[in-house]
């Protein structure tokens, strides 16, 4: 018998909002983070607009803290603490606890601004803390030491469906019994001009500058790409016996996961979304769950053309005739496309509309494409329905990576 | 001048490891007494370094036991 994963914790600091109240309410609002990027550095980018967080993570730290973070790690941090006490800061044994925080691109710039201060004052110049801020396993270190966690700290690794994947390796460490709690979740702070030139280079993010607010519009006909987010979301996982014990309160059931590969293209998805619907499948089956037990699923959908047709196939393929009862949202519309932290942040998400039954709007669909074949909820929130009901969140990434994750209402 | 630099030593200290200022005392040692590692010491050192302009080499630096070990070198040595 496996042992049943309940979430009892929730943090976050995203485009829309520094913590999870304030996130969810603009979530909920169909308000979009998105903004011009008003630096210098833009004049010859493509893309000049991205999803800055609304609180600088570093204003919410002791500078002696904040210098030996990169803003990533700031980032989950924040919502990490954020998570933690909002889970009552459980009492347990440090060998029982672990924290899996993942990253798509770790600490790469302040990689990047080491590298001037070398070439500006030496190497006598760099900071001690400089590999430790850039490594990719640094979140999940200072999240663990942050609560002193000794079952396992890990960094999942898959571009944009990290984040979920770190749910998904959570949830197995206590089912699997090496943990009792699990901090988990994803973090990313990357918008730099380097990053935002790669991704326009290969013509994957949205150039709508001159109207920000709009520019990430999934399954929209006049989409042209995501829009760089940046930010963390932290979700505590908890063993059902071990929050019954201490009287926790349940945000959501953990389902099941399931985690396939394309193996079609490094950065394009399968245009027939084959990984993707393995993907829901196996978490359906893991979850021990059929289509019909679904009601809602947050998308990947970030805004570009080719990955919404490719998700809404593999939806349509993983849940047959049941997807028109499925209320679909992609809330990329408003945060931005946050890499390795999305599958978190939505992960979140998912959870909180099964609490409050209530699905978030897509931002920014004014004219849905027609090669959509899903019910997307757009303008204001949809209800759920009363009773035992199941949420799906996907997550895709560059390389080919699928990961669903299927959550329960408590 | 020892007097300054141990003010200025306390920013730094103060800076690097959010340890107060009133507490970076002339018979404080940096790692048993206010708790600075060695990551941190390096950084102490270098911007120590940058504001009186003086050279504490890694061989020095084992030596820095107490904030008046430091304040003594640098006094001496700018």
């Amino acid at each position: 018998m496996t042992r049943q994963v309940v979430i009892t914790g929730l943090g976050m600091t995203t485009p829309v909002g520094g913590d999870v109240e304030t996130t969810w309410r603009a979530i909920l609002a169909g308000k979009p983070g998105i903004v011009l990027i008003d630096e210098p550095w833009t004049h010859d980018q493509p893309s000049k607009i991205a999803g800055i967080m609304a609180i600088d993570p570093a204003s919410c730290l002791a500078p002696h803290e904040a210098r030996k973070l990169d803003r990533s790690q700031q980032a989950a941090i924040v919502a990490a603490r954020e998570a933690w006490a909002d889970a009552g800061a459980p009492e347990i044994d440090p060998d029982r606890l672990g924290a899996v925080v993942a990253t798509g691109m770790g600490g790469l710039i302040s990689l990047i601004n080491s590298y001037d201060v070398l070439l500006e004052r030496g190497a006598s110049r760099i900071s001690p803390h400089m590999v430790t801020m850039i490594m990719p396993n640094g979140s999940a270190a200072h999240v663990g030491l942050e609560i002193g966690a000794r079952a396992g700290v890990h960094t999942p690794v898959s571009a944009c469906a990290s984040g979920a994947e770190a749910v998904s390796y959570a949830a197995r460490m206590i089912q699997q019994g090496r943990a009792d709690v699990v901090v988990a979740g994803g973090t990313e702070a990357v918008i730099h001009p380097i990053t935002m030139a790669g991704f326009a280079a290969m013509r994957a993010l949205s150039t709508r500058n001159d109207d920000p607010a709009a520019a990430s519009r999934p399954y929209d006909i006049d989409r042209d790409g995501f829009v760089m987010g940046e930010g963390a979301g932290i979700m505590v996982l908890e063993s059902a016996e071990f929050a019954a014990a201490r009287g926790a309160k349940i945000y959501g059931v953990y389902g099941g996961s399931g985690l396939t590969s394309d193996g079609h293209h490094i950065a394009q998805p399968d245009p027939e979304g084959r990984g993707a619907a393995r993907a829901i499948a196996e978490a359906l089956s893991d979850a021990g769950l059929s289509a019909s037990d679904i009601v809602h699923v947050n998308a990947h959908a970030t805004s570009t053309p080719q990955g919404d047709i490719a998700e809404s196939t593999a939806i349509v393929g993983a849940l047959g005739s049941h997807t028109e009862n499925v209320a679909v949202t992609g809330t990329k519309s408003m945060t931005g496309h946050l890499l390795g932290g999305a599958g978190a942040v939505e992960s979140i998400f998912t959870v909180l509309a099964l609490r409050d039954r209530l699905v978030p709007p897509t931002a920014n669909l004014h004219n849905l494409d027609p090669q959509i074949n899903l019910d997307i909820v757009a303008g204001v929130p949809r209800p759920l329905p009363a009773g035992d009901i199941a949420a799906l969140n996907n997550s895709f990434g560059f390389g080919g990576h699928d990961v669903a994750l299927v959550f329960r209402s408590a | 001048m020892s007097q300054q630099i141990l003010e200025g030593l306390a920013a730094i200290v103060n800076e690097v490891a959010g340890v107060p200022v009133a507490d970076v005392q002339l018979d404080k040692s940096f790692i048993d007494d206010l708790d600075i590692d060695s990551l941190s010491m390096v950084e102490v050192v270098i911007a120590a370094e940058d504001k009186w302009g003086v050279k504490i080499p890694d061989s020095e630096v084992k030596n820095l036991k107490t904030v008046g070990d430091a304040v003594n070198f640098i006094s001496s040595n700018s």
